[in-house]
């Protein structure tokens, strides 16, 4: 093993790359539970399909376009097809530029589908492949870049410590594009939608949580000082967000929700992420009570509108990862993260390039979404038909169904030495 | 009196219910059940198992009504069925010896008239 690189921390980022892998079929869990019951495969589905698309299209391309030199705006190819990318240490960090990519890796499979959420119940199943292949690509690489690849707003010190910026606020933003172009699912606003199993939705919240550790906790590349805060800090900004939300829900209906309840987990995980190794576990956790209240009503008022952005991204990554860029320029503290200090201890500057970074990066995931989208609309239609919504999207587009009885299924298949009569229906 | 069954697909039941109540039926019961009419089988493959799905979800209404009520029930159930494909489903209307509402012991005309 080379020299420059520290065996303790390489330890830590294999683990914490596995934790976050595991982040997008907990996300594909918590997601269809969220929906109708004929839906569920087709939503988890879209979760696994990031898994081989976004991880190819990072191996070939993405990742080069995210963190090689290039320029402010855009990597270069350097690194395409993993060329070069080995064993030695990534620059600024201890970890082999290898496991570096891993790591990476994870981060821009999940954000790929956590967009999905805008669209369920009725985007086709290919298309929504070819949009997360050019998605990651043309918007997580080149906000990635950004943020953490030399781009522009590092070089002028926007701290986004897990993707703040590339993950959440894009995600969010996209999601608002992408259901914005794909229009509203045909029952929307016209019949209860309702979610087809709330523990799937806790038990997917509490994985994501758990790989979230991977997700903050790794995003230092070290198991030292910024990775163990970065790892307390996750601990502890989603539990005040529980507890806002719980408040906030008693007060508004008088009684806790179990939904409510997972959301509020997302929602803190999200709210830490940028400020994660940035800011004093005791703002860590002001920054969960905050985050808590605009999504909470941004989620109350959105099924008011016309906006079938069908399971929230926007409210609960957008929103909160908004927040907590902002949280940032705000209590940022030297003596927590050797790097610079927020508005509150005296370097307004600071704020303002969180600011910048919170408007150009929502802007530019929207922007960048909406054309994505519209001229893959020329291409291929982005729907199903509205006979096939009705049925559901499991039986027509997988062919499967996530709760087969098997009553009336006849075998179909010839096995060897298996006279094909065996096919025909029995009387 | 009369029952009125309806069996129908179940992504239409609640365009079958809005008709109902537009026609001011509104006592009524539902239940989930699986049948076979003309439609194309969907095929589905698990793993290397390929099945053919002869049974189909459906959604049975029953209906009991009195003899005024029994054309405007149908005319509902078949504006909010009808897609015009096969599968549609079906409707019986089958005579009904006697109806009563636990609540008040009302009988037969009584017992399947709305209240107010």
């Amino acid at each position: 093993m080379s020299p420059h690189v520290n065996v303790g921390d390489t330890a830590w980022m294999l683990v914490a790359t596995a934790l976050v892998l595991m982040m997008t079929p907990a996300l594909g869990l918590f997601y269809s539970g969220l929906v109708r019951s004929k839906n569920t495969l087709n939503t988890f589905m879209m979760s696994v399909g990031a898994l081989g698309v976004v991880t190819v299209a990072w191996a070939v391309l993405g990742y080069s376009l995210a963190f090689h030199n290039g320029n402010g705006f855009i990597g270069g190819l350097g690194y395409a097809f993993l060329h070069g990318v080995g064993f030695g240490p990534r620059t600024g960090t201890a970890i082999p530029h290898l496991l570096f990519m891993a790591f990476e890796a994870t981060f821009c499979i999940i954000t790929a589908a956590l967009v999905s959420g805008a669209v369920v119940e009725r985007m086709r199943y290919g298309a929504f492949l070819v949009f997360m292949l050019l998605w990651s690509l043309l918007v997580y690489a080149v906000l990635a870049h950004w943020v953490w690849g030399g781009g522009w707003l590092a070089q002028h010190g926007t701290l986004d410590f897990a993707g703040g910026v590339p993950v959440e606020m894009a995600s969010g933003f996209s999601a608002f594009a992408a259901a914005t172009v794909v229009g509203a699912r045909k029952d929307y606003g016209r019949l209860a939608l309702l979610p087809h199993n709330t523990v799937y939705v806790l038990l997917g919240a509490g994985l994501l949580w758990f790989g979230w550790f991977g997700f903050n906790g790794g995003s230092g590349y070290t198991a030292g000082n910024v990775g163990v805060l970065a790892f307390v800090n996750t601990l502890l900004t989603p539990a005040c967000t529980l507890v806002v939300w719980f408040l906030l829900d008693l007060v508004r209906g008088g009684r806790v929700t179990a939904i409510g309840a997972a959301t509020a987990i997302i929602v803190g995980c999200v709210g830490i992420t940028p400020a994660a190794g940035y800011i004093s576990p005791t703002w860590a956790m002001l920054l969960g009570a905050i985050a808590a209240v605009p999504s909470y009503f941004l989620i109350f008022w959105r099924p008011r509108t016309r906006l079938d952005e069908t399971l929230d991204v926007l409210a609960a990554h957008g929103l909160a990862g908004l927040t907590g860029i902002l949280f940032i320029g705000f209590f940022a503290q030297t003596v927590w993260n050797g790097k610079s200090n927020g508005l509150l201890y005296g370097h307004a500057g600071q704020l303002g390039w969180q600011a910048i970074a919170a408007v150009v990066g929502p802007a530019y995931a929207f922007a960048m979404t909406y054309a994505i989208l519209r001229l893959l609309g020329l291409v291929m239609p982005l729907r199903v038909t509205e006979r096939e919504e009705a049925v559901g999207m499991d039986v027509v587009q997988h062919g499967e169904e996530a709760y087969a009885s098997g009553e009336g299924a006849i075998l179909v298949t010839q096995e060897a030495g298996v006279d094909g009569d065996r096919a025909v229906r029995q009387p | 009196v009369k029952l009125v069954i309806g069996i129908i697909r179940p992504e239409k039941a609640n365009d079958v219910l809005e008709a109902l109540f537009r026609a001011d039926v509104r006592g009524l019961s539902i239940s989930r059940v699986q049948g076979h009419g003309g439609e194309f089988e969907r095929v589905e493959t698990y793993r290397g198992t390929t099945v053919k799905m002869e049974l189909a979800e459906k959604v049975r209404f029953e209906i009991a009504v009195s003899d005024a009520f029994v054309q405007p029930t149908i005319d509902a159930l078949c504006a909010g069925a009808r897609t015009g494909e096969v599968g549609d489903g079906k409707i019986f209307v089958v005579p009904l010896e006697q109806a009563v509402r636990i609540r008040t012991g009302e009988t037969d005309h009584g017992a399947v008239t709305p209240i107010g």
